[in-house]
């Protein structure tokens, strides 16, 4: 009986084209986005903000890139860890040869050299599609993480190899470098997911968005109607690898803070890929549900055993860990192939109508 | 090219003479040919349909009738033979190109895009006249959002008019089948084209979404003039709604006239059902 749209009428397009048509949508998500602004940075220990929401902040950006990608445009794709690694190597680079440049600024600029990267990589995409694709887009990830590993200039010739995140900051608070609070780290993070997941959001509701998906459901239809595939196509993988390359960005400068190519290997594109499948293809908030899953399920079943009382063989436990984890996905893509968000669609329609059965 | 003189096409042009000779012929279909590997699907068919006309290409399966609304849309090239419109040469040009200048069409097996809603197909076909790029969409403000609310009216105007106002947020793949070709007519509608191209609207039909379907062609082509060539199975729906009826068989032009015309005429008749058993 509380989510109800009863009466509420639509007098304008603009309204039916809302995010949240709804007001009840609207009032949790305002609240929502003030809670997780002011509760964790108040309330959460070093430990929840740096092990679970930080990583889950990042990965979701790489996750809603991703989704922009395969889930909206219809690209599959297994670069993701290697324009994430354009991201991370590019801020490297561009922290330490501008010093002064704002870090804000220095994201930004790396998303868009890996936009450039990814535009490059995405040229077979017009004819090549589906499984295919995803070879070709393997051929990147192994690629630039080559490239990152033979050319010791990425690194500043550093002999260790590796980059490390300079110390910066933000408006007087430090927010990269050893010194950076947790939470500082978690508060630039949760700006640039919330900016982006928005941007995203009205990306896919509007002409942009609907020349990808038209392109997904059927290209040939969509060239019939006046949607050019190469163009859109490449806006695609450029606006994906934009998003990917400021998370491998943050994943270096906000939670690792220091990281060698090993960090951007073929497991993290497959992590990625993970999260978007089982949080929803073409779904913003499944890009979110899905990050969550990935990263926090394996810290539940962790902790699970301790809590219960259980003291398990750590060995054993491990073992336990990834067979429940990789039978939990089994499971929920059984029960809805569509994805963690399509579940939450799908509870949100019974509830418009609960406790009336139709 | 001047389209005035179609005594230079060679002997298919003979029977055209009567329409072009106005020089009024909004596409003109020159000896067009194509073929798949050793199959000949269309050779030599030449034909031209004038501004605000409707013709429908009927024939029995596989006499190119397809093959030909693809070479007129785009899809294929044909390896000879010219296709213009409106005096323009667009025999090479890709489909967004053809689309561009004002041609629409609906498939012979729906081709709608499954996962969008009914209202989000249709804003496809508002995607030509919409000028939001990249930055504009993404703030989705101001002029942004202006542009999505005007061409949302255009559209609202077609769900009006298709009277498919009770569906228009439901996803198209959930829809029955009848209402899918309905929605298609409608994305290529969106497209406010000049000219509509229609492969088999009314196929897998029963009788009262056939009788609705020829009622919405017949409204197109008398409230927007729009010219309207149209492939169709069903004789009785043909020869009510065309002006004109080109007739082909195994990739060939047999016939072209007035629905009574074509309906006489022995090599249509020979075509569709046979010669007799001597």
């Amino acid at each position: 009986m509380i989510y109800r749209e009863a009466g509420q009428f639509k007098t304008t397009y603009a309204s039916d084209q809302a995010i949240f048509p709804i007001v009840q949508d609207r009032v949790v998500v305002a609240l929502g986005v003030l809670a997780v602004f002011v509760l964790p940075t108040r309330f959460a220990n070093e430990y929840w903000l740096q092990a679970i929401l930080i990583p889950f902040l990042i990965y979701a950006l790489a996750a809603l890139g991703l989704n922009l990608l395969t889930g909206y445009a219809g690209q599959l794709s297994l670069g993701t860890g290697g324009f994430m690694a354009v991201g991370a190597y590019a801020a490297f680079k561009l922290s330490t040869a501008f010093p002064s440049l704002s870090i804000v600024i220095v994201f930004l600029l790396s998303g868009l050299i890996a936009a450039l990267v990814g535009v490059v990589f995405g040229i077979p995409s017009l004819r090549i599609k589906g499984f295919y694709l995803a070879v070709a887009t393997l051929a990147a990830q192994f690629f630039l993480i080559w490239l990152f590993n033979k050319v010791a200039w990425f690194v500043n010739y550093a002999p260790s190899g590796t980059i490390t995140a300079p110390s910066r900051t933000v408006l007087g608070v430090t927010v990269t470098g050893p010194t950076a609070s947790a939470a500082a780290r978690y508060v630039l993070a949760l700006v640039f997911v919330a900016v982006f997941a928005l941007i995203a959001k009205n990306l896919v509701r509007g002409r942009i968005g609907r020349s990808w998906m038209a392109i997904r459901d059927r290209d040939i239809a969509a060239e019939i109607i006046g949607v050019r595939p190469l163009r859109t196509k490449l806006l695609a993988f450029a606006i994906s690898s934009f998003y990917c390359g400021i998370a491998g960005a943050e994943l270096v400068f906000l939670y690792l803070g220091s990281a060698e190519t090993l960090a951007f290997d073929i497991g993290l594109s497959f992590l990625v890929l993970f999260m978007v499948i089982i949080g929803g293809l073409g779904s913003v908030l499944g890009s979110f549900l899905g990050a969550a899953f990935i990263v926090l399920v394996p810290i539940f079943l962790t902790n699970a055993p301790h809590v219960m009382g259980l003291s398990l063989p750590v060995a054993f436990q491990k073992q336990l860990e990834l067979m429940v984890f990789g039978g939990l996905i089994i499971f929920f893509l059984i029960v809805e192939p569509h994805g963690l968000a399509r579940l939450w669609q799908i509870t949100k329609e019974k509830l418009r109508l609960w406790p009336f059965p139709h | 090219m001047s389209p005035g003189s179609p005594a230079l096409h060679g002997p298919a042009a003979g029977p055209d003479a009567k329409a072009t000779a106005v020089g009024t012929a909004q596409v003109e279909i020159r000896e067009v040919s194509k073929s798949f590997g050793g199959v000949q699907a269309v050779s030599g068919v030449s034909f031209d349909v004038a501004k605000g006309e409707i013709v429908s290409v009927i024939g029995p399966n596989g006499a190119g009738k397809t093959t030909l609304l693809n070479c007129i849309s785009g899809v294929f090239h044909p390896e000879r033979g010219r296709i213009v419109l409106e005096g323009e040469d667009v025999t090479h040009l890709r489909p967004p190109q053809i689309a561009a200048r004002g041609v629409a069409r609906t498939f012979q097996n729906i081709a709608l895009f499954r996962g969008m809603t009914v209202i989000d197909n249709l804003m496809l076909g508002r995607h030509l006249h919409m000028r939001n790029g990249v930055l504009r969409s993404m703030l989705y403000w101001g002029a942004g959002q202006r542009e999505e609310v005007a061409h949302r009216k255009v559209v609202e105007d077609i769900v009006d008019f298709l009277e498919i106002e009770a569906i228009r947020k439901r996803p198209v793949g959930s829809l029955p089948y009848g209402l899918q070709k309905r929605v298609e007519l409608g994305r290529a509608l969106a497209l406010h084209p000049k000219v509509l191209l229609l492969d088999e609207p009314m196929g897998g039909m029963n009788i009262e979404e056939k009788e609705d379907m020829a009622r919405f062609i017949l409204d197109v082509s008398d409230e927007w003039g729009t010219t309207i060539i149209l492939i169709e199975h069903d004789m009785g729906v043909v020869m009510d709604i065309s002006r004109r009826v080109v007739v082909l068989d195994l990739g060939q032009k047999i016939a072209e006239g007035t629905p009574t015309e074509v309906k006489a005429n022995p090599l249509v008749v020979k075509a569709y059902l046979g010669t007799k058993a001597t």
